[in-house]
This record gives C-alpha cells, sequence and structure tokens, in this order.
C-alpha cells in the first residue's frame, strides 16, 4: 500500500467517526443554498436570466434580521422559551419582507426598463452586476466594512443526538424554517392560481397571456417570492456568521451553483440541488481544509457545466414536479 | 359584434396591415384567407392585444378595445386558439385547460365536463403533459383551452395545420358546433375550401390588406379565389 493509499485508509476512518455531525451541518448549509437557489430558478424560469443581484437580497435581508435582533436583544442576556421562539419568527418574517422589497425595487428599477425596450439579455445581465456592486456598496457605505456578529436570540445548544452526532439548536431551527418555506412553496407553485400562473409563463408567455394572465404582475410576484425566501436565508445565516456588507457574495455564488445543479428553472432541482452541495461540501471537509471548500463547490459547478449542463432533473420548466 | 376600422400594425420599420378593415356578426363564422405573410396571423394576434395598432379602432360589442392589453382580452370574451396550438408543454391537459380558464371565478367543474365531453380523447388523457399529445389531441386541447374561457368570439389560427385530413374533419366539425352553441368565430385558415365550406362569409387578404370580401358561398364560386386559393383552373 503506497502513501495514496494510507492517506485514503486515515481520511476514511475520519469520515466514518464524522459522518453524521458533517452531515447535519451539511444539510443545513444546503437548506440554506436551496431557499437562496430557489430565488435564482424562479426568475429564471419567467425571464430565462440569472438575477446575479440575488446576493444583495439576502445580504439585505441579513441586516434587516441583525437590526431587529440588535433592537430586541442588544447586548442583554439571550432570551429564553418563547421569546427566542417569537424573536426567530419576527427576525425571519423581517428578513424575507425587506428580502421581497429589494427584489421588488430591483425588478423595476434594473429588468423591467429593459424588458419593455426588449434588450439583449447581456444586457440584463450588465444590469444585473450593476445593481448588485450598487447594492453592497450602498451597505458597506451605510453600515461601514466591519463584520457585525448578530445578538443571539437563543443559547445554542445541542437539542438532541443523531446516531451520537449533537445537532444544535441553530440547525434545528434553519431544518424547521426550511422546511415550512419549501412545503409552502412547493404547494403554493403546483396548486394555487397563482402558481399556475407562474408556471405558464415560464412555459409560454405569450399565450400565458391570452388565457388572462398578467405578465408583468406574474414576474413581479416571482421576484418577490424569490426575494422573501432569499432574505430570510440571509437573516439565518447571519445568525451565525453575523453580517458584513459582502456577505452575499459567496453563498449566493454558491446557491447559483445549486440552482444548476438541480436544474435551472426547476423549483424542487433548487431545493435538492442546494442540500447535496450543502452536505458535498461538509463531508469533503475530511478530504480538504476548510479553505479548498469554496473549491469543492466551484468544482461541481463546472463539473455539471460540462457533464450534464441541464442539471440533476434537467430544464422542466415551470413544472413544479 | 366586432368592427374593425382601418387598423395599421406596424414591425418596427415595416408594415404588416396597412389600415384593414371589416366586421364580424354576431353567430357568424367569418374567414380570413390569403397566402403566407398576407396578415391573417397578423390580424388575429392584433385582436388579442399581442401586437397593438400604429393607428386604426377595434370595436367589440360597440367597447373601444383599440388599447387593451392581451391578458384582458380572455376577461373581455375574446380567446385565442393560437397558430401551433401553443399547449403548456410540461402541463397536463386537464391544467391546460384549466389555463383557459385563469380569469374567471368560482369553479371550473361543470366546463371541464363538458369539454371532456365535447372531446372525449381529452377525457383519457387528461394526466399526460401536452407535450406528449399528438398534432390533433392538440389541437383539440387548444380550442378546449379556449373555450373554458366562455368566449363570445372565438379567434382560431390555423386550427388544421399540419394535421391528417381526417382530424381536419372532425376539428371542422367542432368548429361548426361551436358556432351552432352561439360562439361567433373568426377563423384563419389556408385550407380555403374548407374553410369556406364552413364559413359564412369570408375576406380575402394581400400583402396586409383586405383585398375583398363576400359570402363565403359566393366566394367559393369566385374566380380569383378559385384560382389561387382553391388550386383549380379556371374553367372557360
Amino acid at each position: 500500500m503506497g502513501a495514496f493509499g494510507h492517506y485514503l485508509a486515515a481520511h476514511l476512518d475520519t469520515l466514518k467517526s464524522e459522518f453524521w455531525a458533517l452531515f447535519v451541518g451539511g444539510v443545513a448549509n444546503g437548506l440554506l443554498y436551496g431557499m437562496i437557489a430557489v430565488g435564482y430558478t424562479l426568475v429564471y424560469g419567467v425571464l430565462r436570466l440569472i438575477n446575479f443581484a440575488h446576493s444583495e437580497i439576502f445580504m439585505s435581508g441579513g441586516f434587516a434580521g441583525y437590526f431587529v435582533l440588535r433592537y430586541f436583544v442588544g447586548s442583554g442576556a439571550p432570551p429564553a422559551g418563547m421569546s427566542s421562539v417569537g424573536l426567530i419568527i419576527l427576525g425571519v418574517l423581517v428578513g424575507g419582507l425587506v428580502g421581497a422589497i429589494v427584489a421588488t425595487v430591483l425588478e423595476r428599477v434594473a429588468y423591467r426598463p429593459l424588458r419593455r425596450r426588449n434588450a439583449p439579455k447581456l444586457a440584463y445581465l450588465i444590469s444585473a452586476i450593476g445593481a448588485s456592486y450598487f447594492l453592497f456598496n450602498l451597505a458597506g457605505k451605510e453600515f461601514g466594512h466591519l463584520a457585525y456578529s448578530t445578538p443571539q436570540p437563543y443559547i445554542n445548544h445541542p437539542v438532541f443526538h443523531i446516531f451520537g452526532a449533537p445537532v444544535q439548536m441553530y440547525f434545528v431551527i434553519i431544518f424547521l424554517v426550511g422546511l415550512v418555506m419549501f412545503a409552502s412553496l412547493d404547494r403554493i407553485i403546483s396548486k394555487t392560481r397563482l402558481g399556475r400562473g407562474i408556471r405558464a409563463v415560464a412555459q409560454d408567455a405569450e399565450t400565458a397571456s391570452l388565457m388572462g394572465v398578467n405578465i408583468d404582475r406574474t414576474i413581479a410576484i416571482t421576484f418577490i417570492v424569490g426575494g422573501t425566501l432569499g432574505g430570510a436565508a440571509g437573516f439565518l445565516f447571519g445568525l451565525n456568521f453575523g453580517v458584513v456588507y459582502t456577505m452575499g457574495f459567496v453563498p449566493a455564488l454558491k446557491a447559483f451553483t445549486a440552482a444548476v445543479l438541480g436544474g435551472i428553472g426547476n423549483l424542487r432541482g433548487a431545493m435538492i440541488g442546494g442540500l447535496i452541495l450543502g452536505i458535498f461540501e461538509s463531508l469533503s471537509l475530511v478530504f480538504v481544509q476548510a479553505a479548498y471548500i469554496d473549491v469543492v463547490a466551484f468544482g461541481i459547478l463546472v463539473t455539471v457545466l460540462l457533464v450534464r449542463p441541464t442539471g440533476i432533473l434537467g430544464e422542466r420548466l415551470g413544472r413544479a414536479a | 359584434m366586432l368592427d374593425v376600422k382601418d387598423a395599421v400594425v406596424r414591425y418596427g420599420t415595416i408594415t404588416a396591415l396597412h389600415g384593414i378593415s371589416f366586421n364580424v356578426q354576431q353567430g357568424e363564422i367569418v374567414t380570413l384567407l390569403g397566402a403566407n405573410g398576407a396578415g391573417k396571423s397578423t390580424t388575429l394576434r392584433m385582436l388579442s392585444g399581442l401586437h397593438a395598432p400604429a393607428s386604426g379602432q377595434i370595436l367589440f360589442e360597440g367597447k373601444d378595445v383599440t388599447k387593451t392589453k392581451a391578458h384582458e382580452f380572455a376577461e373581455l370574451g375574446i380567446c385565442h386558439v393560437p397558430e401551433g396550438r401553443r399547449i403548456f408543454p410540461q402541463m397536463t391537459v386537464q391544467e391546460n385547460l384549466e389555463m383557459g380558464a385563469f380569469t374567471r371565478k368560482g369553479s371550473t367543474s361543470e366546463d371541464l365536463d363538458k369539454m371532456y365531453a365535447t372531446f372525449p380523447i381529452l377525457k383519457d388523457r387528461r394526466k399526460q403533459i401536452g407535450a406528449n399529445l399528438s398534432g390533433g389531441e392538440q389541437q383539440m386541447l387548444a380550442i378546449g383551452r379556449a373555450l373554458m374561457g366562455r368566449p363570445r368570439l372565438l379567434l382560431l389560427d390555423e386550427p388544421s395545420m399540419g394535421l391528417a385530413p381526417m382530424i381536419v374533419a372532425t376539428i371542422f366539425g367542432i368548429i361548426g358546433e361551436i358556432r351552432d352553441s352561439g360562439t361567433t368565430v373568426l377563423l384563419v385558415e389556408q385550407n380555403a375550401a374548407h374553410a369556406l365550406h364552413l364559413a359564412d362569409r369570408g375576406y380575402v387578404m394581400e400583402n396586409g390588406r383586405i383585398a375583398f370580401g363576400d359570402l363565403a358561398k359566393n366566394l367559393l364560386n369566385d374566380e380569383r379565389v378559385r384560382a389561387v386559393y382553391l388550386g383549380e383552373s379556371v374553367e372557360g
């Protein structure tokens, strides 16, 4: 057995002993990626464009949640019990609301004027990048360039164990919020009139308008829905990692990877892609140093684009399933 | 019921319709004939708000709809079966039908039953996605979808395109039934013989203009129509 064999054997042992702890962390990260990724995939569905300013929607949600907690918790002791639950729900709602507002403004200012003029796709890309730079630099100017750590609305502790690995309160919160959001979104898109309108526009916008679907309104709604999930994800992310004006860049790029991995335009694909990316990234910590983890994520992006550009679930546009 | 006056439609610098005027009366089937590029589809698209007229006027049931937006026409009572059927490919047959009733409030189950009675094949396929239907099934679905909006005026664009003769006969039979049940029909059709046998009146379009119009039975005997659109040699 050569040196590589020893390397592998040693790491496989670590993988075995650390598997569940890494898995739990990966699922939590993956849910956050998925929450951001649905914003990319919904907007891609109706507009065929990647909203590269989505990272700033996430950042706005993070800051909104931070200010909520700074106001209610401040430097005092972390609350417990029902007030913790209430603060987390409030943070998710405010983060989601601010995300939705920023998304709406983006659509109005950066995209709708281009749509009116039938601008080429490249113009949308430039507009998105411009809007993104504007927004994060605005945040940098207003809030400074240093990271804030978020006042904790709860005491983090292991809630239960799964195969011996502790599951922290933070992860439980992400699981609950993520699952509720995914379940409601999935239901809205597949069962409601609103969702049917979004799917119709994604599949054939002109024909959808013949059926009486207001395309402008539908596009605005997809931005609102994507913005809500993205903003809420920003709050959950900021809860643990703090907030800073550049916080959106890397998580959003990874969420974009997740959306491509699952099949851009496919809602369930974005959720599944997020989970797979999160888990894969987390487990790869056994084999590479944490500093290289972004290399793993973007390696996946490049591989997917080369091997299966349509992603895991393919491009089944507008389809909930 | 429908009155088009001097309507002009431009695509950029190209003028597609040079001021057309025609009308459709309640309870009629009116057909627009003409070669490819004559402006027939553009006319229908204008009547659904997909191309706003640069000038002219469109009156529907006495109401000015010249500036009405595409998504507002279904509610007004004008439904459009577009060229190429344009079924939502990833929706099931039933979801496609329900899209036709998108602007309507209340239950659609009665209308669904009616559509399934008119098009039994769609009932068998109601859980299949649109992309998996044959051309004829897609055309029936496209018509059924438009009827779900309970239109008073139905716009049909090339319903026979690419279909086998037997299916074309079925579709034309259904168009006749639609008229008999009280829905007015404006039909664009390449198959002039079929269209004129079914229609009450017809207009012939050439190069973005209405060249002439008459009762369908007169057009069937019109030498110009027979030579150009019915593919017959003009008898001496």
